[in-house]
C-alpha cells in the first residue's frame, strides 16, 4: 500500500509547488516521500516575532491513514520556539498530530495550525514537565502517549 | 445489571467450601447476551439496531442510566454518542482568519481544511485558552462532498484517486471517501490500534461509525464481485477481531464477567458472588472457562506426557494471578507475591539448590520432588528442608512444617531483629519455594517413569492399563503441592494462636501425606513389585486427596466465618491486633 501514501504525497508536493505555501511557511527539502522539512514564521505581532523555526515531517507507509511524526529540528544549532507545549527536544504536544488526526488533514494543515498555536501564545515557557520528558523521550513522538492537558 | 438471571447455571452437583459458583461463556454466549442488550434498548428507546449498540458502547453496557438520560435529553445523548450531528447555529460558523491566496484551480482541493482548521484550532491544538468560540458549537460539517459529487468528478480527499468508477462511501455527514481509504483506515484502526469506537475520517467529525457500516466495508456483500482472496480473507479477520474487541469492552464493562487470560482464548467467566472487592475477603474465586490447551505452544515431551497440553484455563477471577492460589484469598496472595519479589533475589535462593550433608559435608543437589535426601557418598539419610536425620520424620513427629518459635527467640538473643525477620521469612520463603519446585521435578521424573514403564509393557505381561497408575498419583501430588506451597504464604501472615497452631496442623497432616507420596513414587519400579507400588500408591493417592480437601475445605471455611487473624494489615480486613504484628 505504499502507493497511497506516496500518491498522496505527491499530489501534496505538486500543489505545494504550484500554489506555493501560505505566508510565513516555506518548503526547505522535500527529496523524498520519508522525510520534508518546512520553515515556519509566525507573521504580524506575536511573541515570536523575527524568530524562523524549522519543522520536520516523517512519514510511514500508511500516511495519511497515520498521522505524520512531527517536530521541531533542534539541531545543527536550531532551536524548538519556548511554548507550553514545545519540548526542548522539539517535539510538540499538539492534539491533531495524535488521537485528533484525521486523514484529510495534510502537511500544510499541520504547518498552519502549528503557525497559529505559536501565534496565539501568552506567555513563552516550557511545558512544566520538560526536563523529565526530555530525558526519557523516545525518539519518534508518535511513540510518545501525550496527555493533552487543555482536553474538556 | 441483569446479567445475574441471564447466565444463570445449572449447579454441578454439592459445591464445596471453597468452590465459587460461576459459569464460563464463549464469545457467542457473549454476544448474544449483547445483542438482547441491544434488542431491549430498542425496543424500549425506539432507535435502529445499530443505534443501540453504539448508545449501549457509549454509555458503558450501564442500561438504566442510558434510559435515563435518553429519555431526558435524546439529542444530546444522540450526539455525545456520535450517533447524530449537532444542530449548527449558522451564526456561530466561524470565518477564517487565513486563507490560502487561492486562485481557481485550487478549488477542488479541500481548502476547506485549511479554513476549518483555523476555526478548529482552540480544540484542536489545545494552545489558546483564550480562544472564545464555545465547545458547543465550534464543530462545523462541511458540505463539500454533496455539492462536488454533482457538479464535478469526485476526488477522494484522502488518496486523491479520481477513478470514476470509485465507490464512494459516507455516514450521514456527507464526508464521502473511497472505499479503499475506508478499508484501510478501519482495518488500521482495529488491527493497529484495537479501537473499537471508530470515528468519521474528516477533521473534527464527531459522528462514530456503526457497526453496519464497518461491515459493509470489510465484508463484501454476497454476490459482490470476486475480489483479491488474500485481501478479503485479511479484512474477515479485521472484521473478527473488531467483534472480539466488542465483546472485550463489553465483558470489561461489566464486574461480573471476566475474560480468560490464557493467550488466545476468547472465552469469558461470569462469576456474579465474587464480582465485589468485599468478597474478597471470603472466597477464593478460582475459576475455569472451560477451554483447555493453549493454541500454538509447544509443551515438553515430560508435559506431553501428563496430558498437560490438555490442561485447564485455570484462573482467579478476583485478581490477576493467574494460577490457582487457594486457600489464600487475593489480598493475603498479593502481599507474599510482592514480598517475595522484593525479598528473594537473595544468596538464600540461591543456597537452596544445593546443601551440604549435615554429616559428611559433602554438596548436594536435589534432583527429585521427594524430600528423604541419602547421602551419596556417607549414607547419611535427612531431610532436604530442615536439615534434621530423615529418622524423626518417619515416626508421629514430625516437626518440618512449622517455625520452631522458641529457636526465633534464641536467635533473637544473638542476632539483630532484621535478622531474626528474615530468617522468619525465609523459613516460609524456602518451603513455599521448595514445593514449587518439587511439583515441578516430580512431573519430570514421571516422564522417566513413564517410560520405563513402557519398556515394562512390551517385555512383561503388564497391560497398558496396569502402569497407568502412577499419572494419577503425580497430578495429584503437583495439585498438592500448589496446596502447600500457598499455605505457607497463609501461615506467614496468619496471627500467632490457636487457630494458626490448627491451621498448621492441617498443613502438617498433608505435608507429610504428600512427602510419603513421592517417595514411593520414587521407588525404584521392577516388573516384580509393582503390584505392590501399585496398591500403595493407589491407597496414598486417596488420603492425599482427602487431606488436601481438609486444608481446603477448612480454610475456606475459616474465611467464611472471619476465623482468620493476621499479623500484618491486609486489604479488606480488619487492622491486626497491635500484639500480633509480626517483626
Amino acid at each position: 500500500m505504499t502507493s497511497i501514501s506516496t500518491r498522496r504525497l505527491a499530489k501534496e508536493l505538486k500543489e505545494i509547488q504550484s500554489q506555493g505555501c501560505p505566508v510565513g511557511i516555506e518548503l526547505l527539502k522535500a527529496d523524498d516521500f520519508a522525510t520534508w522539512w518546512f520553515s515556519i514564521q509566525v507573521m504580524g505581532e506575536s511573541l515570536y516575532q523575527d524568530e524562523k523555526y524549522t519543522l520536520q515531517f516523517r512519514f510511514d507507509s500508511q500516511y495519511p491513514i497515520s498521522s505524520p511524526a512531527v517536530q521541531f529540528v533542534v539541531t545543527d544549532g536550531k532551536e524548538a520556539p519556548i511554548h507550553p507545549h514545545v519540548y526542548s527536544n522539539g517535539h510538540i504536544c499538539a492534539s491533531i498530530l495524535g488521537n485528533e488526526w484525521s486523514p484529510v488533514l495534510s502537511v500544510i494543515a499541520v504547518c498552519v495550525t502549528l503557525q497559529s498555536m505559536l501565534a496565539s501564545c501568552k506567555k513563552k515557557e516550557r511545558p512544566t514537565d520538560n526536563d523529565r520528558y526530555v530525558r526519557h523521550a523516545p525518539d519518534n513522538p508518535k511513540k510518545t502517549r501525550f496527555h493533552y492537558d487543555d482536553d474538556e | 445489571m441483569d446479567l445475574g438471571d441471564d447466565f444463570k447455571v445449572s449447579s454441578k452437583g454439592k459445591r464445596k467450601s471453597y468452590e465459587v459458583d460461576y459459569d464460563s461463556l464463549s464469545q457467542s454466549a457473549v454476544e448474544k447476551s449483547m445483542r438482547d442488550d441491544a434488542e431491549h434498548i430498542r425496543g424500549i428507546l425506539g432507535v435502529e439496531n445499530d443505534t443501540a449498540k453504539l448508545l449501549l458502547r457509549h454509555s458503558e453496557w450501564n442500561k438504566e442510566k442510558l434510559i435515563e438520560s435518553y429519555m431526558d435529553t435524546p439529542t444530546k445523548v444522540l450526539v455525545t454518542a456520535g450517533i447524530i450531528l449537532p444542530e449548527v447555529d449558522p451564526q456561530s460558523t466561524p470565518t477564517p482568519i487565513r486563507t490560502q491566496t487561492s486562485n481557481s484551480s485550487s478549488s477542488r482541493r479541500p481548502t476547506r481544511s485549511t479554513s476549518k482548521l483555523l476555526s478548529s484550532l482552540s480544540s484542536g491544538s489545545r494552545s489558546s485558552k483564550s480562544s472564545s468560540s464555545s465547545p458547543t458549537n465550534h464543530y462545523s460539517p462541511p458540505k463539500v462532498s454533496k455539492l462536488s459529487k454533482s457538479d464535478e468528478p469526485f476526488v477522494c480527499p484522502i488518496c486523491f484517486d479520481d477513478d470514476p468508477k470509485l465507490r464512494t462511501m459516507a455516514l450521514s455527514c456527507d464526508h464521502s471517501f473511497c472505499s479503499n481509504c475506508w478499508t484501510n483506515y478501519l482495518a488500521s484502526k482495529i488491527r493497529d490500534e484495537g479501537e473499537h469506537y471508530l470515528r468519521c475520517m474528516a477533521e473534527g467529525c464527531a459522528l462514530v461509525v456503526p457497526d453496519g457500516f464497518i461491515q459493509s466495508v470489510l465484508i463484501p456483500e454476497p454476490g459482490a464481485p470476486i475480489g483479491d482472496p488474500a485481501e478479503e480473507a485479511e479484512n474477515a479477520k479485521v472484521w473478527a477481531r473488531f467483534q472480539e474487541l466488542l465483546v472485550r469492552h463489553f465483558v470489561g464493562c461489566n464486574p461480573n464477567l471476566k475474560f480468560c487470560p490464557y493467550p488466545s482464548c476468547t472465552n469469558t467467566v461470569s462469576c456474579p458472588s465474587a464480582a465485589s472487592k468485599l468478597s474478597l475477603t471470603t472466597l477464593v474465586p478460582i475459576v475455569s472457562c472451560g477451554a483447555r490447551g493453549i493454541g500454538g505452544q509447544t509443551l515438553s515431551q515430560s508435559q506431553q506426557s501428563l496430558g498437560l497440553q490438555g490442561k485447564e484455563h485455570l484462573f482467579c477471577f478476583g485478581c490477576p494471578i493467574e494460577s490457582d492460589h487457594r486457600p489464600v484469598v487475593c489480598p493475603v496472595a498479593k502481599m507474599w507475591l510482592k514480598k517475595c519479589r522484593d525479598d528473594s533475589e537473595t544468596a538464600n535462593w540461591i543456597k537452596s539448590n544445593t546443601k551440604e550433608c549435615t554429616n559428611c559435608q559433602s554438596t548436594i543437589e536435589k534432583n527429585g520432588g521427594c524430600n528423604h535426601m541419602t547421602c551419596k557418598k556417607c549414607k547419611h539419610e535427612f531431610c532436604w528442608v530442615c536439615m534434621g536425620p530423615w529418622s524423626e520424620h518417619g515416626t508421629a513427629w514430625y516437626s518440618c512444617n512449622r517455625y520452631d518459635e522458641k529457636a526465633g527467640q534464641e536467635a533473637r538473643d544473638s542476632q539483630s531483629r532484621s535478622r531474626a525477620s528474615l530468617e522468619r521469612y525465609l523459613h516460609y520463603y524456602n518451603r513455599w519455594a521448595n514445593h514449587e519446585q518439587s511439583a515441578k521435578l516430580s512431573v519430570d521424573l514421571y516422564a522417566k517413569t513413564e517410560k520405563k514403564m513402557e519398556e515394562m509393557q512390551i517385555t512383561s505381561a503388564l497391560t497398558w492399563i496396569e502402569v497407568q497408575f502412577m499419572k494419577k498419583a503425580v497430578e495429584e501430588v503437583e495439585k498438592c503441592r500448589r496446596t502447600l506451597k500457598w499455605t505457607y504464604a497463609m501461615a506467614y501472615y496468619l496471627a500467632k494462636g490457636n487457630e494458626k497452631e490448627l491451621f498448621e496442623d492441617n498443613q502438617r497432616d498433608l505435608e507429610k501425606a504428600v512427602e510419603d507420596l513421592s517417595e514411593i513414587l520414587e521407588s525404584p519400579i521392577e516388573p516384580e513389585n509393582i503390584p505392590n507400588i501399585r496398591q500403595q500408591v493407589t491407597n496414598k493417592t486417596v488420603y492425599v486427596q482427602k487431606r488436601n480437601e481438609i486444608v481446603l475445605e477448612d480454610t475456606a471455611n475459616g474465611f467464611l466465618d472471619g476465623r482468620w487473624k493476621w499479623n500484618a494489615t491486609v486489604d479488606g480486613f480488619d487492622d491486626p491486633d497491635p500484639s500480633a504484628i509480626a517483626l
